[in-house]
Order: C-alpha cells, then structure tokens, then sequence
C-alpha cells in the first residue's frame, strides 16, 4: 500500500529523483501513549490475541488484551497479525557488507589470532549497513552481531536495527564469549575444510593427527579458562590481563558462553565445559542436535539452529532431516531458537526458516517463538523483549498476513522500543526508480 | 643355486658373470672373466602338471632349455644333459600373468589432484612443460614407451613372484594417453632379455596424473581432449604443414594398433570410456574400479572386456557410534559387495582379467582371490583370467601363460592344487632361472624324528616334533618343550632347553630369529644350540650345550605327519550379503519403478494453461503422459490418489543446475566449449532425490560459470535409478553455457589473476575472437572440409550461430548484459536467456528487444560487489515488462525449495499466485524449448506432476507425490518406509563390520566419513555448509587412498 503511495508520488513529482537510502533515517524517540487495535495479536510465547489492542507508552508496551480503549494516537491493524520483533541470533551483519571474502575491504568480522576473548563486535558495527534496512523490511529488528575470528573470537552484542551509531545501536552490550570448538571429524580432503567449524579453517600438517591436535587445541583453551579462573581468584594483580578481564562476566554467570560447533563429540566436549566452569553454554550451530536431544536437555544446553535451510548431513539422512531439527529439539525439551545464515540472501529470510519448520512438525506460535521469546531469552534479552507483554519494548511488527510464509509475509509496520521505523531500503528504492523509469504501477495485493 | 639378491644395478658386470646362464649364442656385453655357456636344461619328472585351464597331466615330464619350454608330457624323452628334478607331489603351472602393473616404471612424487577441478586456479599454466616436438597438451603422452624407461626392479619383482606373477605388462600410470606398456618377465635378468614385447598396450584415463599444465581440470575436459586427439590424429595423417612434426600425434596414430587400455576408476568411467571407444571405433579394454557389479547390465552392454583388479574395501572402524555415523550406506554396501565383483563379471560372461593393481599390499593377492572365489568367482575362471586370457590380449600367449613348448620357461611348482588354501608355492620359475619362495616346503619336514644329540659322554635321544619350518617341540618324557626351529629348506637351526620354560604355554614361535633365549646363564637351564643341514632324510650337524661344549646331532624322520584336508572351497557358512540396489547407497530402488496408468481425484489443479487454477479436478495419467483434464474422470485400471484438499502442479523446473555430474568447472581457458556436461553425468547424485521430494522433474545441469564461454549443458529429468544416458531429457535443444564478469575475470582471487580476461572489457574481446575465429572455421569448413582440422570448440560456436545450439549466460550487471547482446547481434544470433541476472530489471527494455530469456534468484545478492544492486523485485518487474522470467536455483539445497522462491514474488511486487508459479514450471520450459512438453498440465504432454499438501506457494506446502513420464518417482509413505530400510540395513552393516574387526582387527582401517560432493557456480568460492560436504570428486578419491 505504502509503495503503492510511492509510486503515485514519484508520478506526480516526476522530476523527483529517486532517494539514495541515506535519506531513509532512523526513527525518532516515541513519547506519548499510542495504541495498536484490532490485531490478531502473535504474543510469542504461544498465546494470540484475536481482536486485540496493545498500548505503548514513551516506547514501553504497557497493556495488552482484548478490551483496551483506545484513543489518540491509534494504528488501526483490523485483518492484520501482529508480532514481536524477530531476533537474528548470529550474525557478522554490520562487520561484512559483502558476503564471502569477496572484497576483503568490507571485512570486519575475523580479527587475526586465537585467543580474542577481548575483541567486541560492537565497536565496528556499521549502522550505515545497506542490508539492515532489507532485514527491518521482513521484521527482523533485533540481531546479535558475533565476531568470528580464531578460536575465542570474542564478544558479542545485541542491536536494534534502527540506529544512528552503534552506540545508538546497542541494544544489550557484550551479552557472550564465543567460542569456534575446533573439528573433531577427520577429513582428509581439502585441508581448508578440515579445520574449525568457523570462517577460518586450517588443514592439519601432513603426518599428524587431526583429532588429536584439535583435542590438544580444546586442552589449551580449557586450561585458559582455568588460569583465568585462578587469576580472578587473586585479590590484587600486578599486572591486568586484557584477555582473562574479559571473562569477568562469564565467570558471574553474567554473560553466556557460546560454542559454535555442529558434530556430536564437540556437543559433549561443550557439556563438559559447562560442568567444569559452571557456563550458561548454549551451542550455536547444532546441526546434529537431534542426536543428543535429550542429553541436552538434561544438562540445561541450549541451541541456536545456525542454518535449517541446509542439505542433510550424509546422504542417508532422512531429505526432510535439517527441516525437522527444530521439531525434533522441541519434542525433547531443548530451548532453541533459529537463525539465518544464508549469505546469499543475507539473512532476510529468518521467519521463512521458521515457517520451514512448521511443515516439519512445530506449531505456528511454537516457529514464532523460535525467533522470538526463545531467541530473546537464549540471547539473555527476555526481560526487554521477544513477546508481545506489557512492560517490555514496544518492538512489534505488523503484518498483512502470516508473517512465517512468503506469500502472506507483507510487513507494513515495524517498531522498535515504540519507534515507527522506516521500511524502505536501498532495494526498495532501487524498485521505485526502475518502476518509474518504465512507468509501471504495482499490482495490488 | 640360491639365487643372489644383490642384484644391484652398479654391479652389472659382476652380476653377467652369474645370470649368463641362460644367455647362449652371442651378446653384446663383453664378459669380466672367463665365460660360462650353460643350456640350463631341467627335467621336471613325476609331476601333476597344469598346462593350462583346459589340461592337466598327471604324472607328467617338463623339459626346459635356455629359458624356454622344450618339452611337456608324460612320455617325453630326458634330455642327458638335462638336470633332472623329481617333482613327485608336486603340482606345475604357468606362471600368471599381470595384466596391469607399473613394475620397473620409475617412481615420482604423487602429487594429489588438488587443483584439480578449480581450473588450477592459482597455478595458471597455460603450454606444455614438455620439451620437444610434441603435441600442446602436457596430459598427452602417446610418445611415452614403458620399455624405453623400464628398470628391473629385484625387490618388486621377487613380491610379485611369490605371489606366482611370471611376467606382467608395465606401464606408467600418468596421464591421460600414457603411450606404451611393455610385456617384461619378473626375472632379475638384464633389461634386454627381460622385455619381451616392447610396445604390448596403448594406454590411457581420464586422469591427467602429474601434469602441471592447467587444461585440462574437469572430468568433462579430459573427455573433450581425448575426443579432440582422436580428431587430431586423423588429421596429422593428412601431414598438415602447419602443424609441423608432432610426435604426440605421429605416437597417437602409430599406437592405435595395439590393444587399447582404458584406467576407468569407477562403473560410470567404464561406461563413458568405451561411449568415446565407440565414438571412433575403439574397443577398449577397461581397467575398472571393482565397483562393476553396482551397474552389471550397463557394463554388459558396454562389450568391453575388463581387467579387475583384486583390491576390495577394508572394514572401517565402527565401534564408536559417533564415527559410524558418518559412513555411509554407500560405502559399507560395497564393502560388503565389492569381493563378488569378479563373481558378478564372470556369471555377466564378460570376458575379464584380473590384476594385483590397486591392492594395499600385493601379499593380499591370494587372501583377496580366495575371498572373490568364495563370493562366487569360478577358480577356472580365475586362472584363465590370469593366465591365457591376459597373454592372448596382449598378443603374447605364444609366449607366456600356458605350459607349452617354445614358450618361456615360466612355471610354478606348488605342493597342492594352486587354489588350495593350504597350498603355497615353492619355486616361481622365470625365463629358466630358479626362484624360490617357499622352498622349505619342497621336503614337507613335519613328523616326528629321532633327535640324537652326542655329547662328551654319550647319545642323549630326544623326540623332535617338527611342525612346520618355524616351529617345532622336544618331546621329552610328559614334557613337550618348546623348541626354536629354522628351516630354509636346506639349513638348520635348532634350539631348545631341556627343562619346561617357567611360562608353560611359549609359543616357540615368538623367539625372534637367530637368537637363543633358552639356557645360556639362566639359573643353570641346560639346552642345545645346534646348527645343521638336511640331508635328504637325515639331518645332521654339530652345536654347543649351555655349558659352551660342542656337540655333535642328527635326526631322523620316525613318523610323518598327516597332511590336514583342505576345506577352503567348502563355504563354512552361506554367505549373507545385502541386496544391489538401484542407484547404489541410501534410497534405491530394487527395481526400478515403472510408468502407470494414474488418476488423480478432486484436487485443486495448476494448469498454466488458459483454464488456469481447477479446483475439484481429476487428471488422468496413461502411458507417461496427461490423457485427461476434467472433473468426474474415470478409469478402472488406473492407481487412483485422492487428491482432495491438496493441490496438483506440473513439476517444477530448474533452469539453473549443478547436480548431477561428476565436474561443473573447466575454468583452464576462456573458451571451453569443447567441454560437455552430458559426459560427466552422476545419475547416483543423491540430490537428484532430495529434489525429487521438492517437486523438482526437469532440472538444466550447467557448466559453471568459471570462465567466458563456458560447456555444454544438459538438461535432464530426474529418474531417480536410471543410468546417465536414460536420465537425459530427450530430444531438447542443445544448449551451452556462457558467463560474464567477476567469476570468469577472477576477480575474487587473492593470487592474482594470469587468465585473460581480467576486465569486462576483455570479456567483450573473449567473445568477439571466439565467434570470429568460428566463422573463418566455418568458411573454411565450407571451402576445404578435408583439409580443415575439425575442431570441437569452434564447433559448438559455429551451431550457436546457426541457431542449432542456444545460450544460456551467467549475468549480473546491466552493462555486461547489453555487451553480450551487442556482440550477439553482431554475428546474427540472440542470447536464449540470461541467468542470474540481478541487475535484468535495469535493462527489461533492452532485454525485450532483443528477445532473452530471464533466469532469476529471487532475493540473493550482497554476496559480491556486482550483486549489490540486486532487488528481490526483479523478476517482477521484468515479467511486467513482459519477458519470459524464471526463477532458478544455483544451489542443491535451494532447489528443493523452488515453490517458495517463486513465492516471493508474490510477496516482493504482487505477482499473481499463478503467474509466480509459472517461473518455476512453464517458464523456464519456454526458456528451454520444452513448453511443448512439459511445464503445464495440459492433454498430451509429459505426465511430470507434484501433488502438494498445500497451495504450492505457500512455505507450509509438502510434495507428496513427484511423478515423471507418468512413472512416480517420490511417495512421501514410500519414502518413510525407505527411512526404516537405510535405519536397519546402516545398523546390520556396523554389526557386520565390528564382527569382522573384532576378528581380524589387523584389516580393519580407521572409520572414513563418506564425504559428500556440492559443485557449484563458482570456482572460486568456498561454498562449503554441511560437515560432510566437498567441492570435488576428486576428494574422495583422495580421502581414499
């Protein structure tokens, strides 16, 4: 509707030149009271709202439900759903506009060396980044921007995804060490495959033993753990350690441990961490979760499904296997959210993953969970968002159908902390200018 | 005589003094000594002698002199210069044959395919390193001849003796026309004496070994280089001056006449091996990769005889659950199956040979050849297979391979039948000369003897029991002690304690050899050391006791022992093998489906026709295609599918595809239109049934987009089970793939790019010059078609121009997009369609003008810089501007996902549901020249339907039947009951081969994650997201070996 709207405009001022995205700008502060009414209200905890009203008050959601007066400043989302903000789990968004590395001078995401507990993603984050504004257009308005560089590559931090700067950006600072478990898999083939699960992998030298060198590798960081445990220990310290200062938070319990990895034996080396540091660990990655289900869901492991629109593992798997995951770790119990991580299309298609999902065996509100409340809770950010409740951030999205399935997701509305955020991108500029250029009208929908 | 092992090549004339023997008449070599003439005539007397597979004689007579057979019979006349040999007991036959070996070829580092595949990328070797007046390409080396390189190799050779090879044929294993093998003898004898037929074999593969010069670097390059020799040779006849000698090829044309050897390392190298045979007029003889009995009737059909080679998977360390999980079925099937290759070959009545090729350790040869002949090979096969049939294929059995007179004096003498698996072999005779491999076994010394033992003050008697050669008792009142016994045949040592070891139960064959750890200085212990010679019956000789005093001992054989019965050829138990199925791994068929008459009821139907969306409509399928479109159809010997709620499609088709081949990329040159997709087909590629199950019918495979003119394309239905010529979608036009900016200018690479072109602007002039040198081909062609080289990349530009062969381009930015059209223009053609092309919505006018196709992602971009202007809106508004828009997938994964990508357009610029739909159906079919067909649902065409659970558009939707030719391929219940099936056949497999390792743990390997092949677009991108995943086939090969 709203490009429809465009479109006339840029007929009837047909000198017009067509926007660059800087002048899409970041929404500002909302104060007041503003109301969303008759909305098929997706809570994100498996509740919905039919015919509901959400209030919000200076950015805040302070009512929710049926029966809400309304009045002043009212969107009217008669016949559309409703949704909290989607949260990307993991992402290098803002540290790589190009995908791949194609273009190393668009590179901020793998700083050099292994042991980077000290690096925080958030300081290179470019809020300019042309993609955020193509995720903000799906709903995406949450994302957690993880370095990945070496084996401890560092911190990383939550954004909104309407900002000026990353200061402006940050949504939850350094919320996580990471942590790209080295392969436990042996592989003879191209030694670039057959080192970390990360970005960067390294064959091993001929005549040694890949899974002893990367279990060697494991020792090392768990000793540094260990060393950075007893330097805690100490009162005063002669000198400061910038790497072990940078655990202080995971030590308290105040900040996540994340361990990237996807084969079973890494999934246990990650339980024996957790037993031995007491971590909050959640595995990222995951792909052969399903396995040990119920081995983590015993120890309390939590799961970022990194890639579900992936091929199975082996060619005997089951076709549907990656799709099924999410179901699979409901079924036992696991908290787990979904990310996208399709570097072709950047990450866009986050609630079509968990619409995926829903074919192979969750419930609706259940995917909707996935990649919000569950998201929100696994990234430490569930007191400020991920559902739809009074109290927490007004970071909403307002769709024209189901939100999960791309031929019903339209969004027309997105908030974040009560801002009514732009929607237009680079891209749909780009649509703008060529529909001008040909004089085409766009169909209604 | 016991034949000297320091036959060190430095010794040569040293080494004449004692081989002479057999060397009569004159030579060459002059002699450091004094001469000695020998005939080396023997007499074998009072032997079972195997002539060949057909005739055994008992109690018969070989006669050999000067190397060679004089005599064989059973009332043959001895020679009175003959030394006579009593072989009574004793069995002789033809030493065996190698058909395939590399003996006596020199050694070179083995440098791994690692850039195989990736074009070289960042070696970039564009000519030949070969120096000389040979042909252009490094992997051609018909000038090569094993016999002029050829080195004896005593070592080697005597492991092959002792297996019972006598003569093999040799040649150098690198290469893609590796020129000449050689027939040589196993003797230890001078180069000159030992080839005995120079140039025996022409040999080649698909492999370019160790040669460093780029082209080729697919699979699919080694087949056009191959074909364009063969065309190149029949031109060189013609002594074109322009070509100059070229001894590559004067070799090539020379070599034809012997037989031709084909390296094919799997079932599907063997088939495309002897198409390029048949292609001109070749029969090849097919060294094959063991793998033959996966595709039987395919190899039959082939007629090619094949040479096998003995070397059968190792079991795989299983026991860790989390390692077993990554083997797959694939690979423990054909663990399980690959020992009844031979078995499978021969009840085929192929003609076969077998070879110690390939085998880990040429001392498995029997183990492996009893295995193959318990799991169903015939033993006279199997002799044939190393004896006649070998020898008659190289056109040497006047020579070697049966036991006739003026043949080579190459025989075994064995103590059984040579198939026994207690029989050994105890001499390999070579060319006349002796060489022994077991000769303690000529006497069988196990019985009880008389062991006497003289001392200073008296005989002291002991009871011997001799084992075998290595192992023997003292029997001496209750005790049996162990003794520690070395017996070569002729020399003795004996030693033993004469007090019970404080460990009972030493085993007296785990005392390392020479040594004595009895007696000396342990606490008294009294015991011999003694040393002696056998001398017929009695042994005999002199020693010390512990206490230092010498004695003297003989002994005699009391009591043979009775030889055991021999019961390896009765099976203990049956054989318990899994089935062969069809393709071979996880989701075969055991036969494969077949075409039915079907009818589908009350479904919502998605014509794209002008009836459009049909909802409550039954479809009729009879004999592969669509008879009916209707409501109330009947039929009563139609299979009847409920299509109520569900919604019925044409199958969807991907105009953009990298399954279903063993190689994409050929990035060598620019210009590779030489190259073909459908010579490289994978019709096991398991992705061809994962998209089955997303509704995928026809998919378009492409060369990749490495460099500016790309291969030849296949377009291909997805008959999950058939072979690759039946998978191939027939009668469509033939298309060819091209390709423009960063990927074919590398702009990717950190090492820099060598390979013109490095800009568009260069892209431009790729084109220009390809087509121009094409039309002054075809001109010429015209003109002088005898005098003209046929030249297979020209030729594939020539079609395009005459519009018998279409373009389908890799594009992304709106100026190469215009360029490639220009330049089209300008040789009277159009551009069939452009794929990819992200930036299409900025050139939609153009692009309609010109009259392309449009090939889309639907939301892809930011993954280089000339995809940052991607939109997802781009397939809309091209369609508005009314060009034939389709969406593809690029991708393995996504293509099982086709239906959603469509959707976003619907999503991303409000395209109609039914319009979106058609982009992945009826689209793409225009774009491909199939639309008559497939692509719609409409009476006559191609029975290529979906049944999903859902509108097709929507994320929720599930194929739930995908039927091609009217014949279902993908059954969601069949499928789930294939799941149950791969579950408990994985798990009888593991149980199987932890029973194995548990028993023999010494042939068990550590388990081997079966990795699995993606190819892709690029050459250049590290594309890898599953665990298991890997860009190349020549990784597994790799992983393998």
């Amino acid at each position: 509707m709203k490009k429809v709207f465009l479109t006339i405009l840029s007929f009837l001022f047909f000198t017009a030149l067509v926007k660059a995205q800087d002048d899409v700008y970041p929404a500002p502060q909302q104060k007041g009271i503003l109301y969303i009414t008759n909305a098929t209200i997706h809570v994100g905890n498996g509740q919905v709202i039919d015919n509901g009203t959400i209030e919000i008050k200076d950015g805040k959601i302070t009512k929710v439900g049926p029966g809400i007066t309304a009045s002043g400043n009212v969107i009217d989302a008669k016949g559309q759903q409703v949704y909290p903000g989607l949260i990307l789990p993991n992402t290098d968004l803002g540290l790589r506009e190009i995908a791949g590395n194609a273009v190393r001078g668009s590179n901020d995401f793998a700083e050099l060396g292994d042991w980077n507990t000290n690096i925080r993603s958030i300081v290179a984050y470019n809020s300019d980044s042309r993609i955020i504004g193509t995720l903000r257009a799906n709903g995406i308005l949450l994302a957690n921007v993880v370095p990945l560089g070496g084996m401890l590559p560092g911190s990383s931090t939550i954004v909104q995804l309407d900002a000026w700067n990353w200061e402006d950006a940050a949504y939850k600072m350094d919320i996580g060490i990471h942590f790209n478990m080295p392969s436990l898999l042996i592989r003879s083939g191209r030694g670039r495959f057959g080192g970390f699960t990360g970005m960067f992998q390294q064959g091993a030298g001929a005549g040694t033993d890949p899974i002893k060198d990367a279990l060697n590798k494991i020792d090392d960081v768990k000793k540094f753990f260990r060393e950075a445990k007893a330097y805690f220990g100490e009162s005063s310290r002669k000198e400061t350690n910038l790497k072990f200062e940078a655990l202080k938070g995971l030590f308290d319990k105040k900040q996540k441990f994340y361990v990237h990895c996807d084969q079973v034996k890494q999934m246990l080396v990650a339980i024996d961490f957790a037993k031995e540091f007491g971590f909050n660990v959640v595995i990222v990655g995951g792909s052969e979760s399903w396995q040990i289900a119920d081995l983590l869901k015993q120890n309390n492991i939590a799961v970022i499904l990194n890639r579900e629109f992936n091929l199975p593992t082996l060619e005997d798997d089951d076709v549907d296997q990656p799709f099924k995951t999410p179901y699979l770790l409901k079924k036992a119990g696991v908290q787990f959210c979904l990310n996208d991580d399709f570097q072709e299309a950047r990450y866009r298609n986050l609630p079509f993953n968990a619409g995926q999902a829903v074919a192979y065996g969750l419930s609706k509100e259940e995917a909707l969970q996935a990649i919000t409340l569950d998201a929100a809770k696994i990234l430490g950010i569930d007191d400020h968002t991920g559902s739809i409740e009074a109290g927490k951030d007004a970071n909403i999205v307002i769709s024209k159908g189901d939100i999960l399935d791309m031929r019903t997701s339209i969004i027309t509305d997105a908030f974040i902390q009560g801002r009514k955020v732009s929607l237009e991108n680079k891209q749909t500029q780009l649509y703008d200018r060529y529909m001008h250029k040909y004089g085409l009208t766009e169909n209604k929908n | 005589m016991r034949k000297t092992k320091l036959l060190l090549r430095p010794c040569l004339m040293l080494s004449m003094l004692c081989i002479a023997t057999v060397v009569l008449a004159q030579q060459t070599f002059p002699v450091n000594g004094v001469a000695d003439p020998r005939t080396g005539c023997y007499a074998f007397t009072n032997a079972t002698i195997v002539k060949d597979g057909q005739t055994t004689l008992s109690n018969a007579t070989l006669i050999i002199r000067e190397g060679k057979i004089t005599a064989v019979g059973t009332s043959v006349t001895i020679p009175s210069d003959a030394v006579v040999v009593n072989c009574s007991g004793k069995y002789i036959y033809p030493s065996l044959v190698d058909i395939y070996t590399d003996y006596g070829m020199p050694t070179r580092e083995t440098t791994s395919g690692t850039t195989r595949g990736f074009g070289g990328f960042f070696q970039q070797q564009f000519a030949t390193n070969t120096k000389g007046a040979y042909g252009w390409n490094q992997a051609i080396r018909s000038q090569f001849n094993a016999s002029e390189v050829f080195a004896t190799d005593p070592a080697k050779a005597k492991t092959l003796r002792d297996v019972g090879f006598g003569s093999v044929l040799t040649l150098d294993k690198d290469g893609i026309a590796r020129g000449t093998g050689a027939f040589v003898t196993l003797s230890d004898l001078k180069e000159n004496l030992v080839i005995v037929k120079q140039k025996a074999t022409a040999n080649y593969s698909f492999s370019k070994g160790t040669s460093t010069q780029s082209y080729p670097s697919s699979m699919m390059g080694s087949v056009a280089l191959l074909r364009q020799t063969y065309l190149d040779g029949q031109w060189y006849k013609t002594n074109p001056a322009k070509e100059g000698v070229n001894l590559s090829l004067q070799a090539w044309n020379d070599n034809q006449s012997l037989p031709q050897v084909f390296d094919a390392s799997d079932k599907w190298s063997v088939i495309r091996a002897d198409r390029i045979g048949d292609e001109f007029g070749v029969q090849y003889i097919i060294k094959t990769g063991g793998d033959d009995y996966q595709r039987i009737n395919d190899i039959v059909a082939t007629k090619a005889p094949l040479i096998l080679s003995l070397n059968f998977p190792q079991a795989q360390d299983v026991e860790d659950p989390n390692d077993a999980r990554f083997v797959s079925l694939r690979d423990m099937k054909n663990w399980e199956l690959a020992p009844t290759n031979p078995g499978v070959v021969e009840k085929a009545n192929i003609p076969f040979c077998l070879t110690s090729a390939d085998l880990r350790d040429v001392k498995q040869f029997w183990t492996n050849l009893r295995k193959a002949i318990e799991y169903g090979l015939s033993e006279a096969k199997a002799f044939d297979a190393l004896t006649k049939t070998p020898a008659t294929w190289l056109g040497v059995y006047d020579k070697v391979g049966s036991l006739d007179q003026g043949k080579l004096a190459n025989f075994l003498i064995t103590n059984g039948p040579l198939f026994n698996e207690k029989t050994s072999i105890i001499e390999n005779w070579v060319q006349g000369e002796k060489y022994e491999v077991k000769e303690d076994l000529w006497n069988d010394v196990k019985g009880q003897y008389n062991l006497v033992i003289n001392e200073t003050n008296g005989p002291r008697n002991f009871t011997l029991d001799v084992k075998s050669a290595n192992a023997a008792n003292i029997l001496s009142g209750n005790d049996t002690l162990t003794a520690k016994l070395s017996y070569d045949g002729k020399l003795i040592k004996l030693s033993f304690s004469t007090t019970p070891a404080r460990r009972p139960g030493g085993n007296g064959g785990g005392f390392p050899n020479g040594g004595f750890q009895g007696g000396r200085g342990g606490r008294g212990n009294a015991g011999f050391r003694l040393s002696g010679v056998n001398n017929g019956d009695i042994w005999q000789g002199n020693g010390e006791d512990s206490a230092g005093n010498a004695v003297l001992w003989s002994a005699t054989l009391v009591k043979a022992s009775q030889n055991e019965a021999d019961t390896s050829s009765h099976r203990k138990f049956p054989l318990r093998l899994g089935k062969v199925d069809y393709p071979f791994g996880a989701y075969g068929w055991d036969t494969l489906p077949k075409q039915e008459t079907i009818l589908i009821k009350n479904a919502t139907v998605w014509t794209n026709e002008k009836e459009g969306i049909l909802k409550n409509a039954d479809v009729l399928v009879k004999n592969g295609k669509i008879a009916q479109v209707g409501k109330n159809l009947s039929d009563a010997s139609a299979r009847v599918i409920d299509g109520t709620g569900k919604n019925l499609t044409p199958g969807i088709i991907d105009e953009h595809s990298h399954i279903a081949a063993f190689s994409i990329n050929e990035g060598a040159a620019s210009v590779t239109s030489e190259v073909r997709i459908a010579d490289n087909l994978n019709p096991e590629d398991i992705n061809i049934y994962r998209e089955l199950s997303g509704g995928v019918t026809t998919a378009h495979i492409l060369h990749g987009s490495a460099n500016t003119i790309g291969g030849q394309t296949q377009l291909i239905k997805l008959r999950w089970g058939v072979n690759d010529e039946d998978l191939k979608f027939k009668g469509a036009d033939p298309f060819i793939k091209f390709a423009l900016g960063e990927n074919v200018k590398r702009t990717a690479s950190s090492q820099g790019n060598t390979r013109y072109p490095d800009t568009r602007m260069g892209v431009e002039e790729v084109q220009m010059d390809a087509f121009t040198r094409a039309k002054d081909y075809e001109n010429q062609l015209k003109a002088l078609p005898a005098a003209t080289r046929r030249n297979l990349e020209l030729d594939a530009l020539v079609e395009i121009m005459n519009k018998k062969r279409f373009i389908t381009c890799h594009s992304y930015v709106q100026s190469e997009i215009t360029e490639l059209m220009r330049v089209a223009e300008k040789f009277g053609f159009k551009v069939n369609t452009f794929t990819h092309i992200l930036e299409g919505y900025k050139v939609a006018d153009k692009l309609k003008v010109h009259g392309s196709n449009a090939s889309t992602f639907s939301d892809w971009w930011a993954y280089k810089l000339e995809v940052q202007d991607a939109i997802p809106y781009n397939a809309t508004i091209m369609q508005k501007m009314g060009l034939n828009v389709c969406i593809n997938s690029d991708d393995a994964e996504m293509a099982r996902r086709l239906n959603q990508e469509a959707a976003k357009s619907v999503k991303y610029g409000g395209m109609s549901e039914e319009d979106a739909f058609k982009m992945v159906t009826l689209n793409p079919a225009k774009a491909l020249h199939v639309e008559n067909k497939v692509g719609s649902i409409k009476v006559g065409k191609d029975a290529d339907l979906v049944l999903w659970s859902d509108n097709p558009l929507s994320v929720y939707a599930v194929a739930l039947y995908t039927i091609i030719d009217g014949t279902i391929y993908f059954d969601r219940q069949h499928d789930l009951k294939l799941r149950k099936e791969i579950a408990s056949e994985r798990n009888r497999l593991i149980q199987k081969m932890i029973a194995e390792g548990r028993t023999n743990p010494g042939a068990m390997t550590a388990a081997r994650p079966s990795l699995q092949v993606i190819l892709h677009c690029e050459d250049d991108v590290d594309h890898q997201k599953g665990l298991l995943e890997t860009g190349s086939y020549d990784d597994i090969l790799n992983q393998n070996q």
